[in-house]
């Protein structure tokens, strides 16, 4: 299974709590991970990227072990950990302020 | 038992406030959706207990949501708004063509008889109509296709669609305003749109008369008398008594005709409202004296409202979509601030009192007189 951390005011919209757990078919990938969340929960669509494009939203970074994944393709293969389970796939949202 | 149910959006949430008819004793319930910007909510005239909202969010974006019990639970419906077609251009700030890009949903406007049809004003501008309470959302494409669309250039706010005012007289007719483009009308639900500008004038553009490109700030019309329409304009207040074929100025003896919202008494059409704010370059009341101006004579004659505003050291401003009227008799008049301020009146604006003082900024006021 995939985990999935979300910010809390993702989880607050999409009534979740705790990591998401995701069954995933095919490679593990940022937009695969991403279409199987917005199956399970219709209302996180357009939060993290557009809903045509796929484009991610520009104060949104996805992060897994240790690294920023942000600028990766979006089909590029995510990490073994992330794939197996070990590690979580985080969604942040940018830090603002000053 | 009457009562009125004012619903705040602000800058980090949506506030609900309940009273009965009197009018002095308040309930606050909120924030809903804390953290999110709450553009605007507005209730169904067809049935009170539907409720449209517009949440978003500079990280995650648009999200409308809808309640069915008055503002108990709300439910996330349809989020995408995809421009019709080909999106084209528009006019960016250097003057080059810049692709529509949408941003966020300004105004919420449900139909006057269906409360499963509703209007969004979006940004960057154009009309939106949902048939089945918001699910899906459709563009009316006619408005951004109109042939002065591609000129259309964004203010330093945004080019947002900030008002939509539907017809009770006319069910095919539909006025709406944007920001520094202007207002436009439709005569057949919205498929085709005619410039409803004449006789506004804007020194800030070249051609002060052009067709387009009037940074208007608000409109207003009392349901009894819809082709008369009021203005708040960058600078300038203005009349129509044409549907908008035309306009004149009804400023008068303001002390400043800049501002941001504008509204109708609810049993008098000649009767309006207006916030005074000093310049573009100074979105506060003058002298620091928070006053609500109300022409009973439809425009030019104004009289300052002051009993229960704060007449010192008061630099707020009051956004466009933050000012609503109850239907009560005698009229309420509502307004939220910057600062956090809702002030109510409970005599058509000769007296006030705050609501809640510390809110966070105010973005939209709408109420909903319930009976």
């Amino acid at each position: 299974m995939i985990r999935v951390v979300l910010p809390a005011p993702l989880r607050r919209l999409a009534r979740i709590e705790g990591e998401v757990l995701l069954d995933v078919n095919g490679p593990v990938t940022q937009h695969s991970i991403l279409t199987a969340l917005e199956a399970r929960y219709p209302t996180l669509g357009g939060t993290t990227r557009d809903h045509g494009t796929y484009k991610r939203r520009a104060f949104i970074r996805f992060y897994a072990c240790g690294q920023d994944l942000s600028h990766e393709p979006p089909d590029a293969p995510l990490p073994d950990a992330v794939a197996s389970g070990r590690e979580p796939f985080l969604v942040v949202g940018a830090i603002a302020g000053g | 038992m009457s009562g009125v149910r004012v619903l705040v959006g602000t800058r980090k949430g949506a506030f609900i406030l309940t009273s009965d008819g009197k009018r002095e004793r308040w309930d606050v319930s909120g924030p809903h959706f804390a953290g999110w910007e709450m553009y605007h909510l507005k209730g169904s005239p067809a049935d009170p207990n539907r409720i449209y909202a517009s949440q978003c969010s500079g990280w995650f974006g648009q999200q409308i949501q809808r309640s069915d019990d008055g503002g108990k639970t709300w439910n996330p419906v349809g989020n995408q708004f995809a421009y019709d077609g080909v999106p084209g251009t528009h006019q960016w700030y250097d003057g080059t063509p810049h692709p529509w890009e949408f941003k966020r949903v300004w105004h919420l406007e449900p139909a006057l008889t269906d409360p499963d049809t509703v209007y969004a004003g979006i940004e960057d501008a154009a009309l939106f109509r949902s048939t089945d309470a918001g699910a899906t959302w459709h563009e009316l494409s006619g408005l951004r296709g109109h042939g002065s669309g591609s000129k259309w250039t964004p203010g330093a706010g945004g080019m947002g669609l900030h008002t939509i005012l539907l017809d009770p007289k006319n069910p095919k007719r539909i006025f709406i305003a944007i920001s520094a483009a202007g207002v436009f009308r439709s005569d057949d639900s919205g498929a085709t749109w005619k410039v409803a500008t004449k006789g506004l004038r804007s020194e800030f553009m070249p051609d002060p008369t052009a067709e387009v490109g009037h940074c208007v700030h608000r409109i207003a019309h009392h349901p009894s008398r819809p082709e008369v329409l009021f203005m708040q304009k960058h600078w300038d207040v203005m009349r129509s008594d044409d549907a908008g074929e035309s306009w004149r100025e009804v400023s008068g003896d303001l002390p400043t005709d800049f501002g941001f919202p504008i509204d109708v008494h609810a049993h008098e059409p000649e009767t309006v409202y207006v916030v005074p704010i000093k310049s573009d370059a100074e979105h506060f009341p003058p002298d620091g004296r928070l006053r609500v101006y109300r022409s009973k004579s439809g425009g030019n004659e104004w009289e300052p409202l002051t009993k229960g505003l704060p007449q010192r050291d008061c630099y707020v401003n009051v956004l466009r979509d933050a000012m609503a009227v109850d239907t009560l008799d005698r009229c309420g008049v509502y307004f939220g601030t910057t600062g956090g301020q809702v002030y109510a009146s409970a005599d058509s604006g000769d007296s006030w009192s705050p609501i809640v003082r510390d809110l966070p900024a105010v973005l939209s006021v709408e109420v909903q007189t319930l009976r």
